[in-house]
């Protein structure tokens, strides 16, 4: 037993899982809260428009605000067989 | 001009009333005039930690309302020198709190006292929004624990936008205090480590107070934990407000406590 949970001490710690999801959620709420009220909106309405022409996913849609509110970063993944 | 400092959180049942008492009854020991506010309108409970709550007569929502003087409610710790307690209301709903209201009592109490600490109900909603918003200090309490660390990192977003600094184009100091440590736990990698949520929240620390029996016995008798000067939670908590009156003090608690044989042999509670 001993020699066995030496060589499986290399396998993640649920303490180690817990500390990378936190990183993960965190960073995302942290962009989410510095970017304007009405961004969710607008990833709305321009998702609508994009899924008239070809079929998307929520997800596929991406829009990032920098913190100075300067550049719009639109980011959309296109399926690899778009609509023809 | 007094400091104010709200204890946050975010989530409930972490150790908010706990550390509020702790803290202010810490200050008080070190010769600081203090007030505790409980700020949780409904849900008080800061008077019965603090084993006063036979002697609520009149609360802050009274103040508020120009119903009581502040005199009248303020009610005075018999244990501790230089400590007074002012008690939430109990029975009126969530909105009777304004903050007109709430800064006129904290400007009256600024000129009576050093420290005001102000006891914030669960939530991010405009109970705690108006706990923290006068603050000149937050004591981020935080267990190590998921929902605990990322809620905390939701109040600290409240605090950098929606607090009277922030507004003025000023920072609350912010303070993490993480408490029901378990150093076992963590050095057989079941919990987070204290490195690992200062990495996640970047604040800091201002103190870990380990999961103790004696938090449970003392809220049990009606008497904050550092009274009980034998206790590693009274002593954290001690070590913490050194911290916070800016001594060096090193971070106890934070490894297994060995035990030793007589322990080992004869009981388990060391």
């Amino acid at each position: 037993m001993g020699i066995l949970s030496y060589f499986r001490s290399k396998k993640q710690t649920s303490a180690n899982v817990a500390k990378e999801r936190l990183q993960v959620l965190v960073a995302y709420e942290r962009n989410q809260r510095n970017q304007p009220d009405y961004l969710p909106q607008m990833q709305q309405e321009i998702l609508a428009v994009i899924s008239r022409y070809v079929d998307i996913d929520v997800d596929d849609v991406q829009v990032n605000l920098d913190e100075n509110c300067s550049i719009l970063e639109l980011n959309v993944t296109l399926p690899e067989h778009a609509k023809d | 001009m007094a400091e104010i400092i709200v204890v946050t959180s975010g989530k409930g049942g972490v150790g908010k009333t706990t550390s509020s008492a702790a803290i202010g009854t810490g200050l008080a020991l070190r010769g600081h005039k203090t007030v505790l506010v409980d700020f949780d309108v409904g849900l008080r409970n800061l008077d019965l930690i603090m084993g006063c709550e036979r002697r609520v007569v009149f609360d802050l929502v009274n103040v508020i309302n120009n119903e009581a003087t502040l005199n009248q409610a303020l009610i005075r710790d018999k244990r501790t020198e230089g400590l007074y307690i002012l008690p939430a209301s109990q029975t009126r709903d969530k909105d009777a709190l304004n903050h007109e209201g709430v800064e006129r009592v904290l400007n009256e109490l600024s000129e009576m006292f050093d420290y005001i600490v102000c006891d914030s109900p669960a939530g991010i909603e405009k109970g705690a929004q108006l706990a923290l918003y006068f603050a000149d200090t937050a004591i981020v309490v935080t267990n190590p624990e998921v929902s605990s660390v990322r809620d905390s990192d939701r109040i600290l977003g409240v605090l950098q936008s929606k607090s009277r600094k922030a507004e003025n184009g000023e920072q609350v100091k912010e303070h993490l205090l993480l408490t029901r440590y378990n150093p076992a736990r963590v050095q057989a990698g079941e919990m987070l480590s204290v490195e690992d949520v200062q990495e996640i929240l970047a604040i800091p620390l201002l103190g870990v107070v380990p999961e103790s029996e004696a938090v449970l016995k003392a809220s049990n008798q009606g008497q904050p934990v550092v009274l009980d000067s034998e206790s590693d939670a009274g002593q954290a908590y001690m070590d913490a407000i050194g911290r916070f009156l800016g001594e060096e003090r090193e971070h106890r608690f934070l490894e297994v406590q060995r035990k030793g044989l007589f322990s080992r042999v004869f009981g388990r509670k060391g």
